[in-house]
């Protein structure tokens, strides 16, 4: 097995040419234009849409509400209930209720504009816990509760009795995923009916089932197709749902392409968030620190929609102890339907809210028995064979002590951390700060649904190849790290690979990509293809050039027996075509079994588990309460490197994506109006504000994985924001316990807010 | 419903080159007009409002965010855009230096990044790591954290030195 090899990536040279199509970037002949009338207030029954003026509008060719869907007005992942376009009532600022189609994007937005709605205004919930009062009003029809989920583990209906008790709640916010793209899709009438809907979608199969059942279509007449991505972080999935089917319907109905992109505003006030979470964290321990419970109590705001939520928190659920033994666990997550942005996937799917809470817990356990923060984390962190609070027994080699190990020496934590504190009362403004955070990972789904995936190999007559998978690429380098796995087997140079961005008519469903999955199923299947065209190709060579298949081999582009080269791989596989080989086969991947009783909470969540740790060295200027990050050890236990660059071009954008997380990004809104709509206030970290970031990696190739890979993308963001915010208490003394750690919260312990509209706001939306 | 028209304007440009003359309307900003009127996507669009750097393009020589400059404005400018760094299939040593330490991840920022990193190698050919993520700082980069796009113009200023007379 090559040991990291260096990959250029295969869909390179168009990014840096110009010459990648992203979605935006369509521009086929006879295009339309979509523009959406959003509603503009939180809560309301919509008592009457006239869209009579937005008819006869210059250039109008088509105006669109609720009643000319026809099929399912809603979709949902767990509940359909989020409509294309408001019929009843809409339940967020960013809810779409009318959709018009012009010749151009300006007479588009303009006759948008003119759609008049009378509305029936509701109260407005702004908080999850308004919205659980017995007196709230309902946001859906039942129950303002959306989700509930529990862990029991450990017998008796009390903890066992502790030396040490502790109780703290923490607090998150609303983050926006910030691709650099905003979402954008094209719509075609298909040649035999249905459409085709291309762009920058994630998940395209999810996207595929709600276009089928809005437009009323079986599978096979809705062709979803990947553009080129630019960045996704999880948020490409209903967001690009919701403008691909109306994008669908304004094409349908005026038998024309529509083209459908939304502006930074558009995009900050209608896609969905990281939910926010308060998170009620108590422990007992012994005298030393080794733990003996935990209770848990997490609300999360779910916003106007059910989306993902019931999954995000049942990562939260799992995971909400840390990578610790505990041998008492009652942990309770709950997500509640409030007048907000709905909250949904980003990167990190409600482990980034966990690990904030229970790595800065550990971190005033350990202060409360006096041990350092990696003393306490030696003392509690699972080993091998340990059981999880699900009542899983870990698989594999437990790495989480040999993580934290790697980062604390080589950031020399435990020197640093003493000097630090015992200068915390010297004089100077500026103090340094250094902080730990720990993670284990569930890999994949887990039991969140069916985790299986294809990718289909097709070896052409001269030697080139083309990939292409139901894993999508979004920037993370999905068809480069499928493509390395392809060019190993078959003894290829990766130049030869041509990877076709996803199309859902030619590959099979493979579930979302999601969850950090797409090296570990993507990979796997493309493994397996290749395992079988290689195999197909060493008998064929044994049978015409005689020996055993076993002589023969695929490398350095050529065919070999034993240590003779035989011939190019070109040469070769034209032969073997030439004699009724087939060159092409379909690789599929189906990941271990998992098993989950929601009564109890128990089950094995996840097939496996990866590891990983940060260390976090800051300067905290104490006149102004800014943090400036100087360097960020990371290891992470990953399986196996499939490729060195790209695996730490994860963990550096995950570490400033943490660091964000942490310091500066923030959401917000007053009773349901969003007052954040662009980068101008959304800050996220220039290159000025990025830390040196040292990567590492540990290797135990997994049993559970045919490629030994496990994953990458969502740990190496989880931790960040944790390691920062224990490194502000080592500088000062003080502890944050709400995110973001602004230059208000550090310097004054509140976050100050802007209130009511920024009047040098340019683009004041709807 | 008529929809407020603005006025239209000849203007006079060159871009990547090539002289182009045409009647445009006089809020068009330089963005849409190299996407949409000339069918040039290199440019991305990410924020229209000069904070995201997905559009950068050399003006005269000068790093802009092109969805901040009117056209009508800048009449007879000269102005290089992605599409001008490779000729045919020979990528610029700035380009190969992206490609080879991985400084591409989803591409979008990646054009704007390319332009402010040519126009600090033109005028400083041996820039410190400061300097550099000084000359990046209006290019925002959600997928890399920065390292790896750092390290490709540190890379492509030595090799334009090594090249150097």
């Amino acid at each position: 097995m090559k040991l990291y090899p260096q990959h250029r990536r295969v869909d390179g040279i168009g990014k840096v040419t110009g010459k990648a199509i992203f979605g935006a970037d369509q521009m086929p002949g006879h295009l339309l234009y979509g523009a959406v009338k959003r509603a503009g207030i939180p809560h309301a029954r919509i008592v009457r849409v006239d869209t009579e003026k937005a008819r006869n509008c210059p250039g109008v060719r088509a105006v669109l509400t609720a009643k000319d869907i026809p099929g399912a007005h809603g979709f949902g992942i767990v509940v359909p209930h989020q409509r294309v376009l408001a019929d009843d009532k809409v339940r967020y600022f960013g809810d779409g209720v009318a959709a018009v189609a012009a010749e151009t994007e300006e007479q588009a937005r303009f006759a948008a504009e003119q759609i008049e709605i009378e509305y029936e205004t509701l109260p407005t919930i702004s908080s999850p816990e308004e919205a659980l009062k017995s007196d709230a009003p309902l946001v859906h029809e039942g129950s303002n509760l959306a989700v509930e989920h529990r862990v029991r583990h450990g017998e008796g209906e009390k903890p066992p009795d502790a030396a040490v008790t502790l109780e703290r709640t923490y607090r998150t916010q609303h983050a926006e995923h910030s691709y650099i793209e905003p979402e954008a899709i094209v719509a075609w009438p298909a040649e035999h009916g249905g459409i085709v809907v291309k762009g920058s979608v994630q998940n395209l199969f999810s996207t595929r089932r709600s276009l089928a059942a809005v437009l009323d279509l079986p599978l096979n007449k809705v062709q979803v197709i990947q553009t080129t991505l630019g960045g996704s972080f999880g948020g490409k999935d209903e967001a690009m749902t919701l403008l691909s089917c109306r994008a669908a319907l304004l094409a349908l109905a005026t038998g024309r392409p529509v083209k459908m992109v939304n502006s930074r505003e558009e995009s900050f006030i209608e896609s969905y968030k990281r939910h926010p979470y308060r998170l009620h964290y108590e422990l007992g321990a012994d005298k030393d620190g080794q733990l003996r419970s935990m209770q848990i109590d997490i609300l999360a705001d779910a916003g106007a929609y059910a989306s993902t939520s019931q999954f995000v928190t049942w990562r939260s659920t799992v995971q909400a102890t840390g990578p610790y033994r505990v041998p008492w666990v009652r942990t309770r997550v709950r997500a509640a339907f409030t007048n907000n942005n709905y909250t949904g996937a980003m990167r990190g799917f409600g482990s980034p809210q966990v690990n904030l809470a229970i790595e800065s817990f550990m971190d005033e356990l350990a202060e409360e028995v006096g041990k350092s923060p990696l003393e306490i984390r030696r003392l509690n962190a699972y080993r091998d064979g340990d059981v999880t609070p699900t009542g899983q027994q870990l698989p594999g080699k437990v790495t989480i002590v040999e993580a934290l190990e790697a980062v604390a020496r080589a950031s020399d934590f435990e020197r640093k951390w003493r000097e630090n504190r015992a200068r915390q009362k010297e004089a100077g403004a500026i103090k340094r700060g250094i902080g730990l955070a720990c993670s284990y990972r569930g890999v994949s789904l887990g039991a969140e649904g069916t985790d299986a995936a294809g990718t289909l190999v097709a070896i052409q007559t001269d030697g080139s190849v083309t990939i292409s998978s139901g894993i999508t690429d979004m920037g993370q380098g999905a068809q480069t790290a499928m493509s390395a796995v392809v060019a190993e087997a078959l003894g290829i140079s990766l130049s030869q690979i041509r990877f076709l961005n996803t199309d859902t008519d030619r590959v099979p469903d493979s579930g979302p990509t999601v969850a950090s999955r797409a090296t570990i199923m993507g990979g796997s299947a493309a493994y397996d293809a290749s395992i079988a065209l290689r195999k197909r190709l060493l008998e064929f060579s044994a049978r015409t050039y005689r020996g055993d298949d076993s002589d023969f081999r695929l490398e350095d582009n050529a065919l070999w027996r034993c240590d003779e080269r035989l011939m190019s791989f070109h040469e070769f596989v034209d032969k073997a075509f030439a004699s009724g080989i087939s060159l092409m086969a379909l690789g599929w991947h189906k990941a271990p079994k998992t098993t989950w009783r929601e009564e109890h909470g128990q089950g094995t969540a996840y097939f496996t588990y990866v590891y990983g740790a940060n260390a976090a060295e800051i300067e905290v200027d104490t006149q102004t309460g800014q943090v400036r990050i100087l360097d960020v050890w990371v290891c992470h236990e990953v399986g196996r490197v499939i490729s060195y660059a790209q695996a730490c071009g994860q963990v550096y954008g995950g570490v400033v994506m943490g660091m964000g997380y942490g310091l500066l990004e923030e959401y917000y809104q007053e009773q349901g109006i969003p007052r954040i709509k662009n980068f101008d206030e959304y800050t996220l970290a220039t290159a000025l504000d990025a830390p040196n970031i040292h990567a590492s990696f540990l290797e135990h190739p997994d049993a559970l994985s045919p490629i030994g890979a496990k994953s990458l993308g969502e740990p190496a963001t989880e931790i960040c924001a944790p390691a920062v915010l224990n490194a502000i208490f080592n500088a000062t003394g003080r502890r944050i316990r709400e995110l973001p750690a602004s230059l208000e919260r550090v310097l004054l312990g509140r976050q100050l807010r802007r209130h009511g509209i920024r009047t040098s706001l340019a683009k004041e939306a709807p | 419903m008529t929809l407020p028209e603005s006025d239209k304007q000849p203007v006079r440009l060159r871009v990547n080159g090539e002289s182009i003359e045409r009647v445009i309307p006089a809020d068009r900003t330089l963005l849409l007009f190299l996407r949409d009127d000339l069918g040039m996507t290199g440019t991305k669009c990410g924020c229209e409002i000069g904070e995201c750097g997905a559009c950068t393009v050399l003006l005269d020589g000068n790093p802009v965010c092109s969805c901040l400059v009117l056209v009508v404005a800048v009449d007879g400018a000269d102005v290089l855009t992605v599409e001008s760094l490779a000729d045919g299939d020979n990528l610029t040593d700035l380009q190969e230096a992206f490609l080879d330490h991985d400084a591409v991840h989803c591409g979008f920022c990646t054009p704007g990044l390319l332009m402010s990193a040519e126009f600090l190698l033109q005028r400083n050919p041996e820039p410190t790591e400061l300097e550099i993520r000084t000359a990046i700082s209006g290019n925002l980069c959600r997928c890399t954290g920065y390292v790896q796009i750092v390290e490709a113009i540190q890379d492509a200023a030595a090799r334009r030195r090594a090249k150097a007379p």
